[in-house]
């Protein structure tokens, strides 16, 4: 099983969309909120060296944006 | 073989893909982002039979229709190229697959423009953003500039009240969105606003630091020390995949007629990529119904 962390915003339709995609691919992930948790969201900048959500953390690689392809990849699904 | 590619599954995409599939053709939707600009957009009021509603929320609706039917479809890749084929048309899409169909419909709406400074692609997501409503927050407590006069960018400002410590509204053109939107600007405590003004460049090593604005007629430039920057100054067509194959007007959008035709026989393409001239959710869902059933009735006409 990854252990996926999705950095979102509450109004971002990117952040929805794949949490969406992780919710019907019935994979678990960890939501930091940027908006309200500071310390997300230096990380998220840290690791991500942007500041665009949503940023995408599968097992430790980070993938910037709701790349979808990128997300089926590299969670192993068709 | 498909006998109705449709490129892009916004609005006009998908209600194209409802009635096509209804005519049960063979045929696949493909587009990068499914349900399109819609996304993107909070309260909608003036789409029939929703009072108000968000688009996110619209976009889902659309979809649980469409995914009733047996289409074959790809998100989260764009058509890169259309081009002619002996008995149709080759749909080149950017992960490298190209597909062939009879007959085909541009959907593929519109996307941010750019503003084309120093410094705006190397920051891009690093301070530089083309969507306010998915990045505001991220700008709690820092200086931030919105550039655009119209209601985008009256929006994005207003959204930022609350939220940036200072905003600086820096557009070209007098203010032209909403006299209701201007006023509740106008009258924040803190918001700067710009007007005939151009942006010359935007500075910053790792992240925005500052953007560099001067006044259109000449004059003494400034620096705003800003976090962020926030791109709204309209939208431009995405029709680069048929440019040279079909008519574009001034503005680079599809020219059609009022059957979607192109010109190209069993080229169709509906929506804001497209010249009608009010581009609005409820339009492209009609465009994209009209061209459905045009390019039914040209795969009809081809059967005889």
């Amino acid at each position: 099983m990854a252990e996926v962390r999705i950095y979102t915003t509450p109004t971002c339709p990117y952040c929805k969309m794949a949490k969406k995609f992780l919710q019907d691919n019935k994979v678990a992930y960890q939501e930091l909120n940027v908006a309200e948790d500071k310390k997300a969201l230096d990380e998220m900048l840290k690791r991500s060296k942007q500041l665009s959500v949503p940023v995408i953390d599968i097992d430790g690689q980070i993938i910037i944006g709701f790349n979808m392809p990128q997300i089926k990849q590299r969670l192993g699904l068709a | 073989m498909y006998e109705l590619i449709i490129a892009g599954a916004g609005p006009a995409g998908m209600t194209a893909a409802v009635y096509v599939a209804r005519k049960k053709l063979k045929m696949l939707l493909i587009g990068k982002d499914l349900g399109g600009q819609p996304n993107w957009t909070t309260g909608i009021e003036n789409y029939l039979g929703y009072q108000y509603i968000e688009g996110p929320e619209l976009v889902e609706k659309f979809w649980n229709q469409v995914k009733q039917f047996p289409i074959d479809l790809k998100t989260g890749q764009s058509v890169t190229k259309v081009s002619r084929l002996e008995n149709g048309f080759q749909v080149a899409a950017d992960d490298g697959q190209s597909y062939q169909g009879l007959a085909v419909i541009i959907a593929t709406g519109k996307q941010p423009r750019r503003l084309n400074v120093p410094g705006e692609e190397r920051l891009r997501g690093r301070g530089v953003t083309y969507c306010s409503i998915c990045d505001g927050p991220v700008f709690q407590g820092q200086n931030v500039a919105v550039i655009g006069g119209g209601n985008s960018a009256l929006t994005s400002a207003e959204d930022m009240i609350r939220i940036a410590q200072h905003i600086y509204l820096v557009s070209i053109t007098p203010l032209t969105g909403d006299t209701v939107l201007i006023d509740k600007v106008k009258a924040a405590p803190n918001i700067t606003i710009f007007t005939e003004y151009q942006v010359a460049e935007i500075e910053g090593e790792a992240l925005v630091e500052a953007v560099k604005i001067a006044p259109l007629g000449g004059g003494e430039a400034r620096r705003l020390e800003v976090g962020g920057v926030f791109v709204e100054i309209g939208l431009v067509p995405n029709s680069e995949l048929v440019e040279g194959l079909v008519k574009l007007n001034e503005q680079k959008e599809i020219i059609v007629n009022c059957a979607c035709e192109t010109g190209i026989p069993g080229l169709f393409a509906a929506g804001d990529v497209t010249d009608v001239p009010e581009k609005q959710i409820i339009v492209a869902a009609g465009e994209g119904a009209k061209a459905a059933l045009q390019a039914h009735r040209y795969l009809q006409r081809r059967a005889q």
